[in-house]
Order: C-alpha cells, then structure tokens, then sequence
C-alpha cells in the first residue's frame, strides 16, 4: 500500500523557527478542520488505497529543534524565580521605607519641620512592619524564616540584605515609639536616647535597606538583571527615595523645599535611567524593551520620571499645590510599578534560552 | 576523603532512562507531571526539583555510517543531564540560611531540614537546575547521593546505569578517562565529540563532566556560565553610590532649604 501523506509544512525536517513550547501558536487551519481532513484521509486509504492530496500540519508544526542555533529545543536553559506577589511589593516597600528613614534623620539632624521628621519616621515604621511580613509570607518554609538569621554571609546579598532589614527595622520602629511615648507622656532622658538611637540605626541600616534590593536581583544568573548589576541599586534606591518623598508630600508635606528639591532629582535621574536602558542595545536587556514586561517597564518610567518631572516644574512655576501632589502620586505609582516590571522583566528573561546560550540577539 | 565527580559519556547512553528512575526510587523524588511534551520523545524537558537525573534526547540530521543508519532517519544522542556541582557554586554562595553546603566529597548539597524555601537560589544557578518544589516549599536538586556515597556506594543514577555512559569516581581520574575517551573517540572517527566541564568560566569546574557530541548549546549546555557572585562587586558599588547619593541628596536639600524650625 502505497501513501502519498506528506506534512503540508517544507518537509520531514521541521524548519528552525521560534520554539513554540510554552505557547503554541494557534493557527489555521483549526483543530477542527485538522480533523475532518484526517478523517477524509482516512476514509480515501481505506477504500483506494492511495491518497491524493494535501495531509494536515499537525498542531504546534513547525516543531522546535535541538540544534546550535535553537537550544535544546527552545527549553529555557534557567529557571524562572519562584518568588510570588510579596516580593516586588516588598521591594517598593523596602526602598520607600529605607528612603524615608534618611529623609527623615537627616530632616531631624538639620532641624527642619517635626511634622516632616514624624511622618517620615510613620513611613519608615511602617515598612520596618510590612516587610518582613511580606517576605516571610514568600517563603516556601514560613516558619523557618529564622534560619535566615543562623548565618551571616558576605557574599549573598540576601543574608546581608535579611540583616540590613533587621537593623533597619529595630532602628526604624524605636524611633516611632519613642515618638509615641514623647507624644503622649512628653520628653524624658531615656526615650531620647531611644530615640536617638534609633534615628541613628534607621539612618545607617537604611542607606543600604533602600537600595540593596538592586544587588539582590543584580547578582542572579537571570540575563535581564545581572546586565543591570551596577545601575539596578541606584535605580531602585533613586525609585525609593521618589516613592519616600511622594508618600510624605501626600501627608501633607507638600510644601517643603526640600523635598520638593529631592522629588525632583529623584525624578530627573529616574529619566536618566530610562534613557540609559532605551538607549543600550544588548540580547539581554530585550524583556526591558519588548513584549507586556517591556511595557510595564516603559510604563513605570514614564510615571517616575518625565511625568512627574513635568508635574514638578508645572507645579514649581504656577505654585500650584494639585500639580505637586499629583507628580507625589505620579512617583509612588510609578515606583511600585518600576518594581512590578522589573521582577516580571526576570521571568521573560530567565524563559530566553538564548542569551544564557549565547545564541542570537535575544527575544 | 576522595573528591568525586561524575562523568557522562553520552556517546554510550541509549537512552533507557534507568538513571532518572534509580534516582526518583532511591531519593523518593516525586512524579513531575506526565505531559507530553508533543515535539520529542523527550517528554521530561528539563532538570528540576522533582527530577534531578533527566536524560536529553537530541536529534540529529542522518549520519550514514555511525550505529548503521539508514540515510534516511536522523540519528539521536543522549545525554542524562544532572545537577552540575560546580566548584563556584551560585546557590550555595546565595543561600542565606547556610542551608546549601559542600560535602566532603566535593558535591554541592541542600539540607533540608535547614532550607526555608527563599527560592535565592533558583535565580542563582547559571544551569537552572535548582527549583522551589510548590508543594512542599523547599528547594530541591541532586544530592549527590551524599547518603549513598556516605557509605562508599556508588550514587543511584551511576549504579542504574546499563552502559557506564554514567561513570562516577575520583574527579581526576574521571579526567584523565575522559581525554583518553575522547582520543579514542577521534580515533574511531568521531570527530565532533566534546568535554564539558565549565572550568574555564567562572564556575571554574564542575563535578558534573560531560562528553557529548556537537556543540554542547543543544544540550543546553551554557558556553561561558557565568557564577552571580561575579557581578557582586559591581552592584555593591552601585549601592554604594546609591546610598551617598541619597545621602548627600538629603543633606543638601535641607540644609539650602532656609525654611526651618
């Protein structure tokens, strides 16, 4: 019995093209169609014993290869990060909360306004409350959460990192209450020293708090991130500082000079970074420039820099208070967002077999 | 105590399988879905937390001459790809519960009662083999047998393996069996066979040593894997500036900011 059933595809040898193997694409004809021409096929073997003819190109067709050009397959060569929801919330969180910790000392060493030292230090409080919460909560093993703290490693950014925030948030939630004891029951030599103290620890550990979390993506195996290994903790501590003073303009310090000063050249480096990013050609920075994670990217951009930088300005020469609120709104939005793209860059990047293998230019 | 290695020779795997299910028996690794994969019969695809030995299927074009092809069929090579206990190894240098460690026989091992599921780890192997299990939250990959090679027993996979395509011993030796496998090889006419061993990245080895025939990328084999704690120091810089950044941003403002109390 001789057939005549060929793929309607080029050949046996399946052509090299974008492996299909996380989604294959759908096309036409459809499955139905697919079928009723099996069936048709089916029936003409059986009664000539010969068919003439087109076959059907199986579904998913062309099939991806093992080849030098291809991978193994088009399989991602790394592993996606497991990390759940919490984490980029913590990193927005994280950054905000070290940001507005220095803010906050540093308004309170130059003496400026209480009410902008106050709510700075709620700010700071607050993130020293809510992450460690979220990143317990993304453990796989929650109850373990202490075994972060049998060792201390120089050389994982997450050991110095579960560190820093430790430090961070003893300094950062003594401040606050040694603020609430003066508040209530007014000042007393033992809780200026706590809170002292505290600033002081808030200030030290939140430097680094506010932007280590850019080491901590920076330092993977994941192609999109550790292409940014330098720039990432700038641009998340810069992100945080926007989110810090957004957050304390909102509380109703939007009249402060400096901070205004600050949420402009947050702003204006967050442009900067930007620029930095769409400017530079490289396979592993594609996920930052294409695709849904290359518009969250552009998205959160745009919101921490030239939106609220034009805000700011527009604010400046009116001496409207609503410009400068909204450009506050504009920069926290755009931090939490920046933060989003980036872990969501990770995955695209990690799915990409192709830079890890040094294949081609990328997605 | 011997520092060991495995080499895997895939010009002698046929493929069985034998070490994948030696491994999930003895390990007690759980079943990682039954999925065809729809494009080879390699319906496993990838290393991961529930399979720590998985054998590659590559297809090759037809290679009249080699094992009796026909010209017509294309030709397969397999390789059964394993956690490659690298001599840098990313995810015991990320892990921050101290839970990933070296062994005294040189293999890289997750303790699992010390691993609280950070997923650090998956993000920082170059080889994407360690992975967060769902379930159960902890992060898993081969062992190296550690129980096994505890008491002087080969590892599960090696054991299970019918062709010695897996060979497990004293990592030099495995060296030295390897140049003269591969000169055997050239010899007999194979001329694209190659070692991968990774030493020459900053992985700076691997205890996990393959030979395979072809440009090793279409085993997924990485040209030049690259250890994160590489890039350590340029993002400690960076936070560095970042923070004096801040800083000195924070300074300046409020102290040209004339408006204080």
């Amino acid at each position: 019995m001789s057939t005549n059933i060929k793929p309607a595809g080029e050949g046996a040898r399946p052509t090299q093209q974008h492996p299909t193997q996380q989604h294959p694409t759908q096309e036409h004809p459809t499955q139905q169609t697919r079928e009723l021409r099996l069936a048709e096929i089916r029936r003409e073997a059986e009664s000539s014993g010969k068919v003439v003819g087109k076959g059907v190109r199986p579904g998913g067709a062309p099939f991806p290869q093992a080849s030098p050009e291809t991978g193994y397959y088009g399989i991602p060569l790394l592993k996606e990060p497991s990390w759940t929801w919490e984490i980029p919330l913590y990193f927005f969180v994280g950054g905000a909360a070290g940001a507005a910790a220095v803010v906050g000392s540093v308004a309170s060493y130059t003496g400026a306004d209480r009410k902008l030292v106050r709510d700075a230090r709620w700010i700071a409080a607050a993130g020293s409350v809510i992450s460690p919460a979220l990143l317990v909560s993304d453990l796989g093993k929650p109850a373990r959460f202490l075994n972060m703290l049998r060792v201390f490693k120089p050389q994982s950014a997450m050991s110095v990192g579960v560190w820093t925030l430790v430090g961070f948030s003893g300094g950062a939630a003594a401040a606050a209450f040694a603020q609430v004891l003066t508040d209530r029951y007014g000042p007393s030599f033992p809780v200026r020293v706590m809170e002292q103290a505290g600033q002081a620890a808030s200030l030290l550990f939140g430097l680094p708090f506010s932007n280590y979390t850019g080491v901590l993506i920076g330092a993977t195996a994941v192609p999109a991130w550790n292409e940014n290994a330098a720039d990432l903790p700038i641009h998340f501590g810069m992100s945080g500082l926007s989110a810090a003073v957004g957050l304390l303009e909102l509380m109703g310090n939007h009249k402060s000079r400096a901070l205004g000063a600050l949420g402009l050249g947050a702003a204006l480096f967050e442009c900067w970074e930007g620029l930095k990013i769409e400017t530079r050609q490289a396979p592993a920075l594609e996920p930052l420039k294409h695709g849904t994670s290359g518009t969250l990217t552009r998205a959160g951009g745009l919101l921490s820099g030239p939106l609220p930088v034009a805000l700011r300005i527009a604010g400046l020469l009116s001496g409207s208070h609503s410009l400068r609120k909204a450009a506050a709104v504009s920069s926290v939005a755009g931090s939490l967002l920046t933060r989003i793209a980036w872990v969501y860059a990770g995955h695209v990047s990690a799915r990409d077999w192709r830079v890890p293998l040094g294949i081609g230019k990328g997605v | 105590m011997a520092i060991t290695a495995f080499l895997t020779d895939s010009t002698l795997c046929i493929g069985c399988k034998a070490c994948e299910v030696a491994c999930k028996e003895w390990n007690a690794v759980g079943e990682d879905g039954l999925d065809w994969s729809g494009f080879s019969y390699d319906n496993t695809g990838a290393v991961g937390a529930e399979t720590w030995r998985h054998v590659k299927f590559v297809e090759q074009t037809a290679e009249p001459g080699f094992g009796g092809n026909s010209p017509e069929m294309n030709s397969w090579s397999f390789s059964s790809d394993v956690c490659k206990h690298c001599e840098n190894a990313g995810c015991l240098e990320a892990c921050p519960t101290g839970s990933i460690v070296r062994t005294e026989f040189g293999g890289v091992f997750v303790q699992p009662d010390i691993c609280n599921g950070c997923g650090y780890c998956v993000v920082s192997c170059p080889f994407g083999v360690i992975e967060r299990n769902e379930q159960d939250g902890r992060a898993f990959k081969c062992t190296f047998c550690y129980d096994r090679q505890k008491v002087g027993l080969k590892p599960a996979c090696a054991k299970a393996c019918p062709t010695e395509s897996i060979k497990f011993g004293e990592i030099e030796e495995l060296r030295r069996d390897a140049e003269s496998r591969l000169a055997q090889l050239k010899d007999r006419g194979m001329e694209d066979v190659e070692f991968y061993d990774a030493s020459d990245s900053s992985v700076g080895g691997t205890h996990a040593m393959f030979i395979v025939r072809g440009d090793p990328r279409q085993y997924n084999l990485p040209p030049n894997p690259v250890v994160p704690t590489a890039y350590l120091k340029k993002a400690w810089r960076g936070s560095a500036i970042g923070a004096l950044m801040l800083l000195g941003g924070a300074v300046a403002a409020f102290l040209a900011d004339g408006d204080r109390r």
